[in-house]
């Protein structure tokens, strides 16, 4: 089956990479051959099998409704790489989507 | 002996009976790392400072007697996955340089709480992507036993940390053998316990469903005391389980006598290294002499383990590295024209290459039209890879493995082939994905003198079988006394 | 050709949990920005969720007030796509196995019932929240996550609404559950209830779909309408002409009073759903689902139809006095001191309602109470005051939470009733209108009202109506 060039490039996008044309060349290359090997789990029948998502499935815990302190807002925003009167700040969005 | 080679429970008696104090101990393993480090690159940070303040303060509780554990004064470093409050945090990425948690992993919190003194951060492959440490986008941590050669990874650095004496324990985090293949390269021990033993709180997460954090030591005693302090139910991790942790020591030196060893038929693969082979299988007479029944077991669905593993794995760190986008933390891009631009500049230039390679494959098993062909698909065999060892298990009480195919390769030997890489993990990776505990120990040495490290695995929950297992093995050859020398 | 549309809506209700959905941080509105986070929302490295239990067990009360049926075993699942407002680049939201199914919940529109099918009801993290610039600051945008992990459900229902009335009578009917159940604010404005609409129109008759567009940014009733009218008129012009209608997200713009297309945002979505591994299964124990059940309120609809049954009211008023809890409660109260209900009724959805409605207010917030009202009903029974000076005082008492009787007192607003006192008020208005005594008398006996008026001027409305009426035709006979 292999991934095309286009392919490359759309889930690039999905990834929010932007891949220099020399990495795109590589990838594809490089994903086609590990996603062939991959097809040898379509040597096995899997009809009815259940998923496993959970290795160690166990009771989901719940947490009481009750307020905990939340960190400081300067805390919050100490490692943003760009802030402003309390928010974070970024590029607006223009060609996104 | 320099107390720097000492293990932890060694240790431990001396500072109790104050024969040694944890500052000496301390000043002892900084003192190697000072000799050492230049050429081993184990560490991404290193906390000379805040060692030797704890080693102090380790003192204080030691003279008053109060609170005393087996890890009080111990200098151990930590992988650098793990969240460290006020300490910067990287995951050995560019994308999360500088990034200072305002938070502590549990496992973190637990160390200190025991007392244990933190020297610093290992280094790692990027976001434990990689079975070698050249993924680290800051160096590569060498071999100790061969500088030439990888040490393993992605817990690379403190697997050698800990065998050259640059730290007496580390944790590591273990998602497809990331414990187990470096102590194996390094000749130390390294337990990946059973997953939701120990937290995931803090711990920077590659592949959830995979990922668990583990001792590397320098023998199965060792890794035993480390695990009784990490172990345990958390709140604030939904996949950790409720159950208590068992005094792992207890019973420890019990034998084998009558424990039934399987060894599946399957991890004896074509293109294995002979010397490995021969040493695992040695080990398993060695084991029958002391009285364990060894017999045949089958591991049918072995040879999709590694297909199903990078596909679980690489799906689930691609959402988990979504947030690495320069808007929080981190790492972002010059001057971006607009969202977009920022996104996607910011991360390629601030991922490394297996990163973006393995964020691109899990992307693409989730996406529209492929999701039930690869990771549908791969979650439906990582049942048949689970049922496997069920039925194994309804056999024999462990399992003995090698650990990795091949003893340590030389650096730069297979970065440019991701899937031989990949195929490398291929005995770590079932146990993962069976949310199994494994433990890697040395078995002997190569012709060449590199270590070979074989693996036991357990049922869920049943660390202290392979941890007595791993120690009565350990008692009768020796194995791990064995140090490198620089 | 006729045409009729094809609803469905998709609406966002913000919990009221005290803490967020998966950690402790307040959920209060209004805050400073980025006070209310935490590593966990903040989506540092490393961290996890932990589920809080009353959110579940609010989305629980909706399934069952709405009659779904509840996995017991739901999963919750990453929607992964990048956003600045989305600080883990996924949202933890639910998918396959949502917590509920196949419920319905009752509208009327113009004295027609109809059931409308709910698909499913799940929960989810909301997003936080993204300031654009202006001015100088025009090219950036300005990141708050306060609002990032606050609990929301979402309830998406069948493509069974026909008509813009029917699409906000199903809003409403879903409004006035989540405010009884007493688990949303369903402020619209501040966004703690938003809808989103799919749309499609064919013939009439046609039994299978048209091509359908995701209307967004509808944040009240008056622009839901709106947003649908033009939408549906849109799409059989689109028709009419030849044309195709496209699958895409539109923006309601409320200024121009048009949806605009998003065409080109949302086609490069892929959200790449699969199942969240920091969390398990939810578990629902029958034990908490009875519980639960049990502790449900009667439900607007049950309310009217016993309103209807039991106090003899009207349908259309007992709709309108079960739309709010808290006035179907002040109703009861009422009936139960002063047992008139249709009185009582009257009342309400006059003066009351006009009242409540001129200030915005819901009865609770309001300083009346039944007591107040009823003690002023009963002083118009006993002759006290008439009905016409019970709206003055009405309206006093409204307004400063006095005892009526208090402010009829004070304003002097006794009803006079005595004959006495009437009959020489009575025949100076006579005396002062001879020729309309004149008419009178030569037949033109509808002038009686003119002359109850002119007595009820001069006693500033206090006479007893009954008595000036028996004066008046005594003195004009």
């Amino acid at each position: 089956m292999g991934i095309t060039r286009e392919e490359v490039r759309h889930v690039a996008f999905l990834a929010r990479l932007e891949l220099t044309p020399e990495e795109e060349e590589l990838y594809s290359e490089q994903l086609a051959r590990i996603i062939d090997y991959m097809e040898k789990l379509k040597e096995l029948d899997t009809t009815g099998i259940g998923p496993t998502t959970h290795p160690i499935p166990t009771p989901n815990p719940y947490r009481e409704d009750k307020v905990q302190p939340s960190i400081p807002q300067e805390e919050a925003l100490r490692n943003a790489p760009d802030k402003e009167r309390g928010f974070f700040k970024v590029p607006r969005i223009i060609g996104e989507g | 002996m320099k107390p720097y080679s000492l293990t932890i429970h060694e240790a431990h008696r001396l500072l109790k009976d104050g024969e040694l104090s944890p500052e000496e101990l301390t000043r002892s393993v900084l003192e190697r790392i000072d000799e050492v480090e230049e050429r081993i690159k184990a560490f991404v940070t290193i906390d000379r400072e805040g060692a030797l303040k704890a080693a102090r303060e380790a003192g204080e509780r030691l003279k008053r007697d109060e609170g005393v554990t087996p890890l009080t004064g111990i200098p151990i470093s930590i992988k650098d996955i793990f969240c460290t409050k006020g300490m910067e945090t990287t995951c050995s990425s560019r994308i999360l340089r500088g990034f200072v948690p305002p938070y502590d992993a549990t496992v973190v919190k637990r160390l200190k709480e025991a007392g244990a003194v933190i020297v610093g951060k290992n280094n790692m492959d990027e976001f434990a992507m990689g079975s070698s440490t050249e993924n680290s986008a800051f160096q590569i941590t060498r071999n100790p036993w061969d500088l030439e050669r990888v040490p393993g990874g992605s817990s690379g650095g403190s697997a050698a940390a800990v065998a050259i004496g640059e730290s007496l324990a580390s944790i590591g985090t273990d998602t497809g053998g990331s414990i187990r293949q470096p102590a194996a390269l390094c000749g130390v021990v390294g337990l990946k316990p059973t997953y939701g033993r120990v937290s995931r709180y803090g711990m920077i997460a590659f592949a959830s469903s995979l990922d668990q954090a583990g001792p590397i030591t320098r023998d199965v005693e060792d890794a035993a005391i480390l695990l009784g302090i990490i172990a345990g139910h958390d709140p604030l991790d939904s996949t950790s389980i409720d159950e208590p942790v068992p005094d792992y020591l207890e019973g420890i030196g019990r034998g084998v006598k009558g424990l039934k060893i399987g060894i599946p038929k399957e991890y004896f693969i074509e293109g294995m290294d002979k010397e490995v082979e021969e040493a695992v299988r040695e080990a398993a007479k060695t084991l029958e002499k002391e009285g364990a029944v060894v017999e045949e077991v089958s591991l049918p669905h072995t040879e999709y383990a590694v297909a199903t593993y990078y596909l679980v794995a690489t799906a689930e760190a691609s959402s988990n590295l979504a947030r690495y986008d320069g808007v929080k933390y981190g790492y972002r891009v010059e001057d971006p024209e607009n969202l977009l631009d920022m996104y996607c500049r910011t991360r390629d230039k601030g991922f490394g290459a297996e990163v973006k390679r393995r964020i691109m494959l899990g992307t693409y098993a989730l996406s529209a039209g492929y999701y039930e062909a690869y990771y549908g698909k791969a979650c439906q065999v990582r049942t048949l890879i689970k049922r496997d060892f069920e039925e194994a298990f309804g056999k024999v009480d462990i399992i003995l493995t090698p650990t990795s195919p091949t003893p340590a390769f030389k650096v730069g030997e297979k970065i440019d082939d991701p899937l031989k890489m990949y195929l490398s993990d291929v005995f770590t990776i079932p146990c993962n994905l069976a949310g199994l505990p494994g433990l890697a120990l040395p078995c002997g040495f190569t012709r060449g003198g590199l270590p070979i490290g074989m693996q036991f695995i357990g049922r869920a929950l049943d660390e202290a079988t392979i941890l007595r297992a791993a120690y009565h093995y350990q008692s009768v050859t020796g194995w791990h006394l064995l140090k490198p020398s620089l | 050709m006729e045409f009729e549309a094809v609803i469905g809506l998709e609406i966002h209700a913000q919990l009221r949990t005290e803490s967020k959905l998966f950690c402790g941080c307040s959920t209060r509105f209004g805050s400073e920005p980025n006070t209310q986070v935490c590593p966990v929302c903040l989506g540092m490295p490393g961290v996890l969720p932990v589920l809080n239990r009353r959110a579940v067990e609010y989305a629980l009360k909706m399934a069952l007030a709405t009659g779904c049926r509840v996995n017991t075993n739901s999963r919750f699942a990453r929607k992964n796509y990048f956003y600045p407002d989305l600080p883990k680049g996924y949202q933890i939201s639910q998918y396959e196995l949502p917590l509920a199914e196949k419920g319905e919940v009752l509208i009327e529109v113009e004295g027609r019932r109809k059931r409308v099918g709910i698909t499913r009801i799940h929960l989810e993290e909301d997003a936080g929240k993204l300031v654009h610039g202006e001015g100088a600051d025009s090219r950036y945008s300005f990141v708050d996550l306060n609002r990032a992990g606050v609990p929301l459900i979402e309830i998406v229902t069948e493509p069974d609404i026909r008509s813009p009335d029917e699409a906000v009578a199903t809003l409403k009917a879903l409004r006035d559950i989540l405010l009884y159940l007493e688990i949303c604010d369903c402020n619209m404005e501040e966004g703690s209830l938003r809808c989103d609409a799919n749309v499609s129109v064919r013939p009439t008759g046609e039994t299978t779909f048209g091509t359908k567009t995701e209307v967004k940014n509808m944040n009240s009733f008056r622009f839901l309408r709106n947003a649908l009218e033009y939408e549906i008129k849109r799409q059989i012009e689109v028709i009419e002409e030849g044309g195709k209608v496209v699958q895409e997200t539109r923006l309601w713009d409320p200024s121009r009073g048009v949806t605009v297309s998003m065409r080109g945002k949302e086609e490069a979505h892929d959200y790449r759903y699969f199942p969240e591994p920091d969390l398990l299964p939810v578990p629902v124990e029958e034990g908490w689902l009875e519980e639960i059940k049990g502790g449900l309120p009667e439900l607007p609809a049950e309310k009217a139809e016993r309103f209807v049954r039991e106090y003899g009211l009207p349908p259309y008023d007992a709709g309108v006095l079960t739309a709010s809890k808290h006035l179907a409660l002040f109703f009861e109260e009422c009936v139960r001191l002063y047992p008139k209900p249709k009185v009582v009724s009257n009342w309400i959805m006059s003066e009351v309602l006009k009242e409540l409605n001129r200030e915005n207010k819901d009865i609770k917030d309001s300083s009346l109470t039944p007591d107040l009202l009823a003690s002023l009903l009963k002083l118009i029974d006993e002759g006290v005051i008439s009905g016409k000076i019970g709206k003055t005082v009405f309206e006093e008492v409204y307004r400063t939470g006095k005892d009526p009787r208090k402010v009829v007192e004070e304003k002097g607003l006794v009803q006079i009733a005595d004959r006495d006192a009437l009959k020489g008020i009575v025949e100076e208005v006579l005396k002062t209108h001879p020729a309309q005594v004149e008419q009178y008398r030569k037949g033109k006996e509808g002038l009686i009202g003119f002359f109850v008026g002119q007595v009820m001027k001069k006693t500033q409305g206090r006479a007893n109506p009954k008595v000036v009426n028996e004066l008046l035709r005594e003195a004009l006979s």
